[in-house]
């Protein structure tokens, strides 16, 4: 059990890092940039600005934390 | 470029479409040179960083304990990994195209803010830098302590397991990067290239040094490799979701100038911000 746990955690670290909340954001950025592209919209401004948005406010999380997450 | 799986030829037919694709025929070479120089690039320098962390765990086992042992782990993490690229790469050519640029994709933009967020802490004095030489005594004091046991075909399985581990997980983020950028783009053998003269670079001046390579600046490397990794995460997911860049590829260093512009930024930023909340004098 321990083994599988270590497993996980190594996929986890490796595919999520130290903030969960940027894999998350990444997820739903992408799903409404192809939802935005299936209405007929063109969403290329969509993922730079969610990228901007999601690293300043992770970036803004770690140094209130003291940057140690 | 590959060619994307929806096909326009009934475009082709009118004179202004005939002039767009001329057009287009005549940039592709530009536009190619452009993202294989950066894809070169982006492969060798996320290696290349990883290279030296693992050059640091092998030089500090094999200094103590012998060379023979670690030299094994690394030729067996090396056979894992060339494994696992061996593999992985045919297999992302059966994906259609645009899911494969948006897998990929997100795993690159993933990769990639990860390590800009890391390298703009580091660069703002929220992280410690790495400090190769710190790194090398503890791991040559690790291994000194540790107790020496002789296993089968004559080797020492405690350097050989650390040197294994070393390379393959200092190594496998490379391998994923490497899969990606080559089974995107169909040049899988471009970015095996690059991924190996990093490591024959990086191996050749371990040799002669025979020390940490400390003077190799670590953070703006990694910094570099964050943006390249973003920048072509957001390019491949955005196409992979059905998005189409104004001016296709050209659209690639402008979204480099911007998100370095921004990491910059954000990197002076928290710089200011850390300095305001030291008392004078206090180093980071």
């Amino acid at each position: 059990m321990s083994h599988l746990r270590a497993f996980a955690a190594f996929w986890w670290d490796f595919l999520v890092g130290d903030d969960w909340r940027l894999a998350a954001g990444i997820a739903v950025t992408l799903a409404l940039t192809a939802l935005l592209a299936h209405h007929g919209i063109g969403a290329w401004w969509l993922i730079p600005l969610a990228v901007a948005f999601l690293l300043t406010t992770s970036l803004r999380r770690a140094t209130r934390s003291g940057g140690s997450s | 470029m590959p060619p994307r799986a929806e096909g326009n030829g009934d475009r082709a037919t009118t004179p202004r479409a005939s002039a767009a694709i001329s057009c287009a025929l005549e940039n592709e070479p530009a536009r190619r040179s452009m993202s294989t120089a950066l894809l070169f690039a982006s492969a060798f320098l996320a290696s290349a960083v990883e290279m030296v962390e693992a050059l640091t765990i092998v030089l500090a086992v094999g200094v103590v304990r012998g060379w023979r042992s670690p030299l094994v782990g690394v030729a067996a993490a090396m056979v894992v990994l060339a494994a696992v690229v061996a593999a992985l790469g045919p297999a992302l050519r059966l994906m259609p195209i645009d899911a494969l640029r948006l897998a990929v994709g997100a795993l690159l933009l993933c990769f990639g803010l990860q390590w800009l967020r890391k390298a703009i802490l580091r660069a703002g004095g929220y992280k410690p830098l790495r400090d190769e030489k710190q790194v090398f005594r503890a791991q040559t004091a690790e291994a000194a302590a540790a107790a020496c046991r002789g296993g089968k075909a004559g080797l020492d399985w405690y350097a050989f397991t650390i040197a294994f581990k070393g390379v393959l997980l200092e190594g496998l983020e490379v391998a994923f990067i490497v899969v990606s950028f080559g089974g995107t783009q169909g040049r899988l053998w471009l970015a095996a290239t690059a991924a190996a003269a990093a490591l024959l670079t990086v191996g050749v001046v371990g040799v002669v040094v025979h020390a940490p390579l400390a003077r190799v600046p670590e953070n703006a490397i990694k910094f570099a490799v964050g943006l390249l990794l973003t920048t072509f995460g957001s390019f491949w997911a955005a196409e992979g979701a059905g998005v189409q860049w104004p001016g296709g590829e050209l659209a690639l260093p402008v979204l480099l100038a911007f998100l370095a512009l921004l990491a910059l930024l954000l990197a002076r930023t928290l710089r200011r911000q850390r300095h305001a909340l030291q008392p004078l004098g206090a180093d980071a």
